[in-house]
């Protein structure tokens, strides 16, 4: 579903991704763990498209296609979907409205009729479900004035409403509480199917315990530099980066 | 054509016609003493703090005719125009090139002594009514275009509230200028609303006229204690036409007075909005919204005069411009030395949307009390960069983010209109004037748009 080869990307010239490799195939869960600052929330907007990227070298391809030079509507329209770390506040946009354009945006792609408005609000109803969002949604702008709980569950919700086919998750678990977290992450495994795909970057080891991964990357200086089972991810909760780190050093010595 | 000819033809067809115009004034000698004035200050200029960003140079340079002939009265603007506001039920007065047109009578008196009518008859049938209030508020000393409509304007809309009285409808007005040729309009409205009563009034400029025109609009609204004024300022024009609107309220005590100007098209337009708070436990709202793109020219000049203790203003002004279109905002509050705790507020916020846009923002407050709050805040800036790429990797397409932000924005002012009807049809006008499809050449806000050129029957014999 997803391959990507050699990835190399700046922001102003500052190398952060240096030779990124991963394959990704349908009904996998993969988690990309890793210190701060070794790019691996560059990844993800170089996967969603951020267009302040400077890509210098390599390849991203999603499902045959080539998603360099592809705007990020596209990108979403065909599947792709991330989970911001910063969830964005848009003061005055509802969240109804948007969610709307974007669900029809979608099926205007698809070739689809849009939904009408009360099949629409049939829909919202029934994915807030996944993430026990009870709050009304409708009078409300997007982000504005939520908790970074709500703010989170908000994109599981979202995501939910696009059904997207593969869902880059960056920190999701950041900033919420155990309750909070059991949420997401059930929200998470209910979507979860053979036909799509999961990749969660995070970097601690507690939303793993909920979210099983079939493979565990660990990132550093902008590159995997060890993969595993999801038992990679306990070892690194127990002994924490710098092993990783010493290794790397040894062996390029 | 240029300006000192403009001005000459002006003070000819004064002295030329100066018997003429005797005849349309209730007192001898206002209109001798404007057109000195007008003499005096002549058109004003970029070297004049109050007008250093709008230049009225290209607008001047147009001849222009001066028409004192009366091409209102019985004219059947139905059969031309229909405003389509739905479900906005209101009691109508109607303008044609500043003349007042009515099917009956020229003033209409309802049950409860509320009087809606021609400026021009309410001079002869009111005249102690008019007297009291008419050019009381305006500035001819300083300011040419008061000088000059007072010289000139001969008709206009009357507004007459009695006291304890609630209008149960608002009253609109609707300005048309529509006209074969390059015209200068003068049009004059003297509104009055008595003791504890109420009024919402939905002024409308609705400019056809494909022909380069400038018109120069006054408009007196006295309120008196405990009266609640409720005033909508809607401006659609055409981008030949230029316009200077310029409105001024006085306030009695505990009375309270909110304007919403809402500016959706026009080639240049110079809005002057004055209040003059002279009471006590006053409240004053003033709202704007402005959209330009192409080569418009929106200039909103605000001046909120604080006379009196105990008062408070609050005033929020938004634009969006585009192309090269270009914004000035300057608004001035004045606390005088005897208005001791006063409240005043103030916002002017932009969103340019190219390089060329440009906006000239000014805010001037003026404190000789000194126990008062005030603030002032003003911002330039463009879209967020990163509110963009969150709805575009969600599949939202780039000029359907840009159009749902550039709406947010304008939003923050379009929920402060409370007629149901007039939001949501302000609301979907500023969505499609966003999206690029309305325009006035083929499209207006009141009026459902083809390109001909609407021609009047005018029986002038009337």
């Amino acid at each position: 579903m997803l391959s990507i080869k050699n990835l190399k990307v700046s922001i102003n010239n500052k190398k952060i991704i240096n030779g990124f490799n991963l394959e990704v195939k349908a009904g996998e869960v993969h988690a990309i763990m890793g210190p701060n600052g070794t790019g691996k929330s560059t990844l993800a907007a170089a996967i969603a498209g951020k267009e302040n990227l400077e890509i210098t070298e390599g390849e991203i391809i999603y499902k045959g296609k080539n998603l360099l030079g592809m705007a990020p509507e596209i990108r979403s329209r065909e599947g792709i979907f991330l989970g911001f770390q910063y969830p964005v506040e848009i003061p005055g946009v509802s969240i109804t409205n948007f969610l709307k354009t974007a669900v029809n945006e979608h099926r205007k792609y698809k070739g689809i009729e849009p939904l009408s408005a009360s099949e629409f609000l049939k829909l919202m109803d029934e994915k807030k479900k996944i993430v026990e969002l009870q709050a009304k949604l409708t009078n409300r702008s997007v982000n504005e004035g939520f908790s970074g709980g709500e703010k989170k569950k908000n994109e599981i919700f979202q995501m939910a409403m696009l059904d997207p086919t593969l869902a880059i998750l960056d920190e999701t678990d950041s900033g919420l509480d155990i309750d909070a977290l059991k949420i997401v992450a059930n929200g998470v495994n209910k979507l979860r199917t053979k036909n799509n795909a999961f990749i969660i970057i995070t970097h601690y080891q507690r939303l793993l315990d909920y979210i099983i991964p079939d493979f565990v990357h660990v990132m550093y200086n902008g590159r995997i530099v060890k993969s595993g089972g999801k038992e990679l991810s306990f070892e690194l909760e127990e002994k924490g980066y710098d092993w990783i780190k010493k290794e790397l050093e040894n062996s390029e010595l | 054509m240029t300006e000192i000819m403009l001005k000459e033809k002006i003070l000819e067809t004064f002295r030329n016609n100066r018997d003429f115009l005797e005849k349309t004034i209730f007192q001898k000698n206002i209109r001798d003493k404007a057109i000195d004035q007008f003499d005096k200050l002549g058109f004003p200029h970029t070297k004049l703090e109050e007008w250093r960003f709008t230049s009225l140079s290209a607008v001047l340079k147009n001849d222009y005719s001066i028409c004192l002939e009366n091409t209102g009265g019985n004219v059947d603007v139905e059969k031309f125009f229909h405003c389509n506001v739905a479900d906005l039920d209101t009691y109508t007065a109607i303008l044609l090139n500043g003349w007042f047109v009515y099917k009956n009578a020229p003033v209409t008196k309802f049950p409860d002594g509320t009087i809606i009518g021609s400026l021009l008859h309410a001079m002869k049938e009111f005249p102690e009514l008019v007297k009291k209030h008419y050019g009381k508020y305006s500035d001819i000393d300083n300011n040419a275009f008061d000088a000059l409509n007072t010289a000139f304007a001969q008709d206009g809309i009357f507004i007459f509230v009695p006291d304890n009285v609630g209008v149960d409808k608002p009253i609109q007005i609707i300005d048309i200028l529509n006209r074969q040729e390059n015209v200068l309009v003068q049009l004059r409205n003297l509104v009055i609303v008595g003791k504890n009563s109420k009024l919402t009034l939905v002024h409308c400029d609705d400019i056809f006229s494909h022909n380069p025109t400038l018109t120069n609009s006054l408009t007196e609204i006295f309120v008196d204690e405990n009266a609640v004024v409720d005033h909508y300022k809607m401006q659609n024009n055409n981008n030949h036409s230029a316009l200077i609107a310029t409105t001024y309220f006085h306030q009695e005590n505990n009375s309270r007075v909110t304007t919403n100007t809402i500016t959706l098209n026009g080639g240049l337009i110079r809005n002057n909005l004055n209040v003059a708070v002279n009471g006590e436990g006053c409240e004053t709202n003033l709202y704007g919204i402005y959209l330009a793109d192409r080569n418009q020219l929106v200039d909103n000049h605000t001046f909120v005069d604080h006379i009196k203790p105990n008062s408070t203003s609050k005033e929020l002004f938004k634009g969006v411009i585009d192309e090269q279109a270009k914004a000035v905002f300057s608004g001035r509050i004045l606390v005088r030395k005897e208005a001791q705790k006063t409240n005043a507020f103030q916002a002017n916020k932009n969103l340019l949307l190219t390089d060329e846009a440009t906006v000239n923002t000014k805010p001037n407050l003026q404190i000789y009390a000194d126990d008062v709050k005030c603030s002032h805040g003003a911002t330039v800036g463009q879209l967020d960069q990163d509110a963009m790429f969150y709805m575009r990797s969600r599949g939202i397409g780039e000029d359907n983010a840009k159009m749902l932000l550039m709406y947010a924005f304008a939003d923050e002012v379009v929920t402060k209109i409370s007629i149901d009807a007039l939001r949501e049809k302000i609301c979907r006008l500023v969505n499609k004037r966003l999206k690029g499809e309305l325009s006035i050449c083929d499209q207006c806000v009141l009026h459902c748009g083809s390109d001909e050129q609407v021609v009047f029957n005018i029986d002038l014999s009337k």
